[in-house]
């Protein structure tokens, strides 16, 4: 099951990571900042500024949750990947925002949660944070045990709504 | 500005008198067995037009959901008598029956309605009552002792369900010499899923009836609390992808905003006086109780830990805040004095207690409480600081106090849905209120109205 997991946030993280490692910071300022002559360049590649950035973000959102253990707000090393990938994504687009949001599962207090949630999603622009990304792109919302990903009072439904998810 | 107006037209739909299809219905689910013996004779109606509510039922009902009162079925009453003068005691009392209610309802005029009714004690008649009453100006002037209430008024056709209630309040004070709560509301958060406005928030009378839609919204809505003079709610929104504190007028609709900072805005709660609100604000990074005054706006930073600090509840007279906090580890119960800020542990039991409010006369404080991972609504004498674990129901959160104290309502898991259930002060009479649709949490009761 954890084995599972963790392949597949490798297959997702690692065409991420590449997009991620072609938009070099200097690249992407090129690209950002080009006008008339760097047009061309742009379309004999095949790819706008648009196009590539569109990709980025669908390839993140692919992999954009992070999931916790009960009560918990610690970052597991099984998703260090995916907030890597995330994280150098936000270094080289700076002007770009993520939204990070907290959820726990339905047990405890609504109130309780709510403050679990942010320290969830806290945990989470931390770990950024530390990679490099700068704080003004990040915020944190927490919705506590109101948006359930998953309907359900089983474990299996619980661990899937302990979670921060990156929205972009 | 208008462009805002539309903007939030479109993200919220304000709506004052909508159903919401919820209709909470009360199943007792334990506790009758202990509760005194009763009766409430059907009224017996003069006139042309029977109006199609019936007030012998609603008074029944009233009584039997405060736990301390069994009313008889009609099918096994002696008789029906319509006052005093009518009752055979002795019957009765072979029923076992302590007390009853009789009355008539006569039509004075379109849509009016003469309503009289007496509360009869069935041993003190038996005993050798049996005078007759008077009734003057609508009070009962004779010195009967076993008439302990009579009184007689004049009603319009929409007013029988209130005048009900209002007769369950003398009954259940004269009977038990506190004062009932059958004319308070809850307010609560009903949640459908599949509908494009998932959230409401929605009034309803104590017993489900009556239901007021105040708010929809696409997103979550959370902790409705109610001003003391139960004409307004503080409730949590986040429409603008953030939290916030909102203030809205329950007669007229209208909204204001109350706090809008970066992060939490949370867990609003009136100070008795009305002119504060405690709440929760993360903006300096973490969940921390605050104090604001509503009309300057100042704050007043009352804790300040690394550690999460949350539901604030104010103590009767106002002098103190309990509240969660992790602080020692798993969250416990404190107390912050609010003029000092002294702040001191108030439970040790359990692996954690959450969600403390006092009841209303100070003496104890009601929690969710969770031992060996089970979730359930507990009080604490906070004298003696003895726990007691009134429920055994699942997941059991948001508890809310009648303001009688008699009762407490509190969300919690049956079968696969949040329901709203109702557990009993001292925890020996329990009843659930599912929803016919969708999901019901957060409940807070009014105040006395």
């Amino acid at each position: 099951m954890n084995l599972n997991k963790v392949l597949k946030g490798l297959l997702v993280a690692v065409p991420v990571l590449t997009l991620a490692a072609c938009s070099s910071t200097d690249e992407v300022a090129a690209t950002d900042a080009n006008t008339g002559a760097n047009t061309n360049q742009v379309v004999e590649q095949g790819l706008s500024a648009e196009e590539l950035l569109r990709q980025q973000l669908e390839a993140l959102r692919q992999d954009n949750t992070i999931y916790f253990d009960f009560d918990q707000s610690a970052i597991r090393s099984e998703f260090a990947s995916v907030l890597e990938a995330h994280a150098a994504f936000l270094r080289a687009r700076t002007n770009i925002t993520v939204t990070v949001e907290g959820h726990t599962d339905a047990r405890g207090t609504p109130e309780y949660n709510i403050a679990l949630g942010e320290r969830r999603g806290q945990a989470v622009t931390q770990y950024l944070a530390n990679l490099g990304v700068a704080a003004g792109q990040m915020s944190v919302v927490s919705y506590g045990e109101e948006k359930p990903a998953v309907e359900g009072n089983d474990e299996s439904a619980f661990s899937k709504n302990r979670r921060a998810v990156l929205v972009y | 500005m208008l462009k805002l107006i539309g903007k939030a037209l479109a993200a919220f739909a304000l709506v004052i008198s909508a159903q919401s299809y919820a209709s909470l219905e009360i199943v007792i689910t334990d506790g009758v067995d202990s509760a005194r013996p009763v009766a409430i004779v059907p009224f017996k109606f003069e006139g042309n037009t029977l109006p199609n509510q019936r007030i012998a039922d609603i008074v029944s009902a009233d009584l039997m959901r405060s736990g301390k009162f069994n009313p008889i079925a009609v099918t096994r009453m002696p008789q029906q008598p319509a006052n005093n003068k009518e009752i055979d005691y002795q019957r009765w009392m072979k029923q076992g029956v302590e007390a009853v209610v009789t009355g008539s309802i006569r039509e004075v005029g379109v849509n009016r309605y003469a309503v009289r009714f007496e509360l009869v004690d069935v041993f003190k008649g038996a005993a050798g009552g049996g005078s007759s009453s008077a009734i003057i100006g609508g009070q009962l002037t004779t010195g009967l002792t076993h008439v302990l209430d009579a009184r007689e008024t004049t009603i319009s056709g929409d007013q029988f369900r209130q005048y009900a209630h209002r007769i369950s309040d003398i009954v259940y004070e004269k009977l038990t010499g506190e004062r009932g709560a059958f004319l308070t509301k809850i307010a609560y958060v009903l949640v459908r899923d599949k509908a494009d406005f998932r959230y409401q928030l929605v009034v309803a009378d104590y017993d489900g009836e009556n239901e007021q839609v105040l708010l929809r919204a696409k997103e979550p809505l959370m902790s409705p609390a109610w001003s003391p003079d139960g004409t307004k709610l503080a409730y949590v929104t986040f429409e603008k992808r953030q939290s916030q504190i909102y203030i809205q007028d329950i007669y007229t609709g209208r909204r204001s905003i109350l706090t809008s900072f970066k992060g939490i805005n949370g867990a609003p709660k009136w100070s008795p006086d009305g002119r504060k609100m405690a709440m929760v604000l993360s903006k300096d990074g973490n969940a921390e109780v605050y104090v604001m005054d509503i009309a300057t706006k100042a704050l007043t930073k009352l804790t300040n830990h690394r550690r999460i600090d949350t539901e604030p509840s104010w103590s009767p007279d106002g002098s103190k805040i309990i509240f969660s906090s992790e602080r020692g580890g798993n969250p416990q119960i404190y107390s912050v004095n609010v003029a000092t800020g002294v702040t001191e542990r108030v439970t040790f039991e359990g692996d954690m207690n959450l969600a403390a409010s006092y009841t209303p006369d100070g003496r104890g404080i009601v929690m969710v409480n969770r031992t060996n991972g089970q979730y359930n609504i507990a009080r604490m004498d906070v004298e003696s600081r003895y726990m007691q674990v009134l429920t055994r129901t699942y997941l059991d959160e948001s508890p809310s106090i009648a303001p009688n104290g008699s009762m407490i309502i509190y969300s919690t898991l049956y079968g696969s849905s949040q329901v709203l259930a109702l557990v009993s002060m001292d925890g020996r009479f329990k009843a659930r209120l599912p929803a016919a649709n969708g999901r019901v949490k957060s409940p807070a009761w009014s105040p006395f109205l």
